[in-house]
């Protein structure tokens, strides 16, 4: 490998409360690439990618055992506090969530929390070509985030995320609640930024999965014999490719061969 | 089909019988009488009120809302100085309440571990329900002595050179009532601001925690931009309250008619002088009393008035 990894994952368990929800996660993953993560509703996906920035911290029971390293440094360390390990690794929702405030003021957010020194209106330029938005909202800057279609909100959720300078961006299915035009400008989105960030997405959409990411990890839900527990396990982590045409597991080739077929 | 049972299917389209049908109309009638019954009555109070204190007021002119003499014995009845108290009593309230109430319904909204949250709000809650005289008899017994006296001496000591605290302090004065009347309007406020705050979405608080913030930086930011409006809606509720909080202040507030700029010399409000001299009142000195009522009344529908404008436009924002 010809890079350090992002983020080195070992033996990864999280569990809410008694309830095991996912173990076992061993994984590296390269910068400056995308990752999917890929798997039947219930896996685990989005209890997997909101380790990489603590996000799982907020829930009240939550339990994480193992190691997640970024850039060789443990996050769930005690010396480490969540703040700085999310403002490092951003976060792109499900649901296009902008807050009830101008286009620029949530672009801005971030950085003025981070205690940005710059200069904002740059800033916020900046952020908003680079989630390809800027030339619908140029002129309306200061209209409210919630006048625009759920595509924009997104992409205007992606440039705010950006303004904090991550160097990766976590996307738990962010474009499910979008119409398929809004969806290829996401996934044309996510390769433009592949070129400066890290990109994990969790995805339930096969095709794309295939089309934008570069390495995927399948996830599947195992049962205890006595079918009174269940939780999530990383079957299979590979390129994308070789994922889809020749997987190694057979729980694998089930999967791929039932969602395409 | 032919031989499908049609005499057991009802038709489509035939509309249906008895009294789910009726229902409807029926609801509507109900719910439209009942509101034209409020609005009847309300306007039957004003009404009648207004035409009971009107020749008290037409016969002292301008002074009746601008003088602040009220001496039944000469027939002066002037009433500025009630509605000084009354106005000053409800800010010092709300000055205390709504820091207060507005650090409870964020502890127990976003920082309290669950199992604080529900006996917490239990007992908040609780203290909405005793009644106003209980909160004026503890005030008298317990707070005064306790707390308001020793502390409007101290405030008088060490800044009287402000005039707003200005001495000789006593605890029978603006400050001890509003002390009391926040304390009565703490659980008014905060248990609606707690609705209010339990009513932001949590994918804001998670945009908000995921670029990054504190928990404080997530309330500032994501929490309480969301809940302004509903907040404010809460502190003018409570404002209302407090207003016209009659038998606490009656007993807290010194029972003297006077306008002074320090908060801890005795004064006196328009809810109060009706509580204290109504029941000995005749003739004229009445329908003063009834004025003081209408005048209440006017400044509180206009501070209801006023929050719900306020509230609309922040919520079009
Ligand atoms: N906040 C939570 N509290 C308790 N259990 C949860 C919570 N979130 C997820 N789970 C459980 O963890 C398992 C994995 O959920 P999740 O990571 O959301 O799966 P996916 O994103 O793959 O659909 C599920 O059994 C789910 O019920
Ligand atoms: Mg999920």
């Amino acid at each position: 490998m010809s890079e350090e990894p992002a983020f080195r994952v070992r033996d990864l368990a999280v569990s809410y409360g008694s309830q095991v929800a996912l173990k076992d996660v061993t994984l590296d993953i390269e910068p400056r690439k995308i990752i999917a993560i890929i798997g039947p509703s219930g896996c685990g996906k989005s209890t997997l990618i909101r380790c990489f920035n603590r996000m799982n911290d907020l829930i009240p029971g939550t339990r994480v055992q193992g190691q997640v390293l970024y850039h060789g440094q443990d996050i769930y360390a005690n010396d480490v506090d969540p703040v700085t390990v999310r403002r490092n690794v951003g976060m792109v929702f499900q649901r296009p969530n902008p807050f009830p405030k101008s286009i620029k003021e949530n672009v801005a957010y971030g950085a003025r929390i981070n205690g940005y020194k710059g200069n904002i209106d740059e800033l916020v330029e900046r952020s908003l070509r680079g989630a390809a938005l800027w030339d619908e909202v140029k002129d309306n800057l200061n209209r409210s985030a919630l006048a625009l279609s759920g595509g924009q909100q997104q992409r205007l959720c992606i440039a705010r995320a950006i303004a904090v300078q991550p160097d990766t961006i976590l996307m738990d299915e962010p474009a499910s609640a979008l119409d398929p035009v809004a969806t290829s400008k996401i996934e044309d989105l996510m390769q433009e930024l592949k070129e400066r960030y890290t990109i994990i997405i969790v995805t339930h959409n096969m095709q794309q999965a295939a089309r934008v990411s570069d390495k995927a990890a399948f996830l599947y839900t195992e049962v205890n014999e006595a079918g009174t527990a269940r939780w999530g396990v990383l079957v299979e982590y590979d390129d994308t490719s070789r994922i889809f045409t020749n997987p190694r597991d057979k729980r694998t080739d089930d999967y791929i061969s039932g969602r395409f077929g | 089909m032919t031989n499908a049972p049609t005499d057991t299917v009802a038709s489509p389209l035939v509309p249906r019988k008895g009294f789910s049908r009726m229902a409807d109309p029926v609801f509507a009638a109900l719910t439209g009488a009942a509101g034209i019954l409020v609005l009847i009555i309300l306007g039957y109070m004003v009404v009648v009120t207004t035409l009971t204190a009107w020749p008290a007021m037409q016969s002292q002119g301008w002074s009746f809302i601008f003088s602040t003499t009220w001496d039944p014995s000469r027939g002066q009845y002037g009433i500025l100085a009630f509605v000084y108290g009354t106005v000053l009593t409800s800010l010092i309230a709300l000055v205390i309440a709504v820091p207060f109430s507005l650090g409870i319904a964020l502890f127990l909204t976003e920082i309290a571990p669950g199992w604080i949250r529900g006996p917490v709000a239990y007992m908040v809650d609780l203290l909405a329900a005793v009644p106003s005289v209980v909160y004026g008899l503890w005030g008298v017994f317990v707070l005064l002595p306790g707390l308001l006296q020793p502390l409007a001496v101290w405030l008088s000591r060490t800044l009287g050179w402000i005039p707003i605290f200005a001495g000789p302090g006593s605890g029978l004065s603006f400050f001890g009532a509003g002390v009391v009347l926040a304390i009565m309007i703490i659980p008014i406020i905060s248990s609606l601001s707690r609705e209010v705050l339990r009513a932001v979405p949590s994918d804001e608080k998670n945009a908000a925690f995921a670029l990054g913030a504190t928990r404080w930086e997530m309330i500032t930011g994501a929490v309480l931009p969301r809940a302004k409006a509903g907040i404010i809606g809460a502190v003018m509720l409570g404002l209302g309250r407090a207003l016209g909080e009659t038998i606490a202040v009656a007993l807290l507030v010194g029972s003297r008619e006077q306008i002074t700029a320090s908060i801890l010399k005795p004064g006196y409000t328009m809810a109060s002088i009706i509580a204290n001299q109504f029941t000995e009142a005749t003739g004229d000195h009445i329908r003063a009393l009834v004025g003081v009522g209408v005048v209440l009344f006017i400044i509180t529908i206009v501070v209801n008035v006023a929050a719900r404008a306020l509230v609309w436009r922040m919520v079009e924002a």
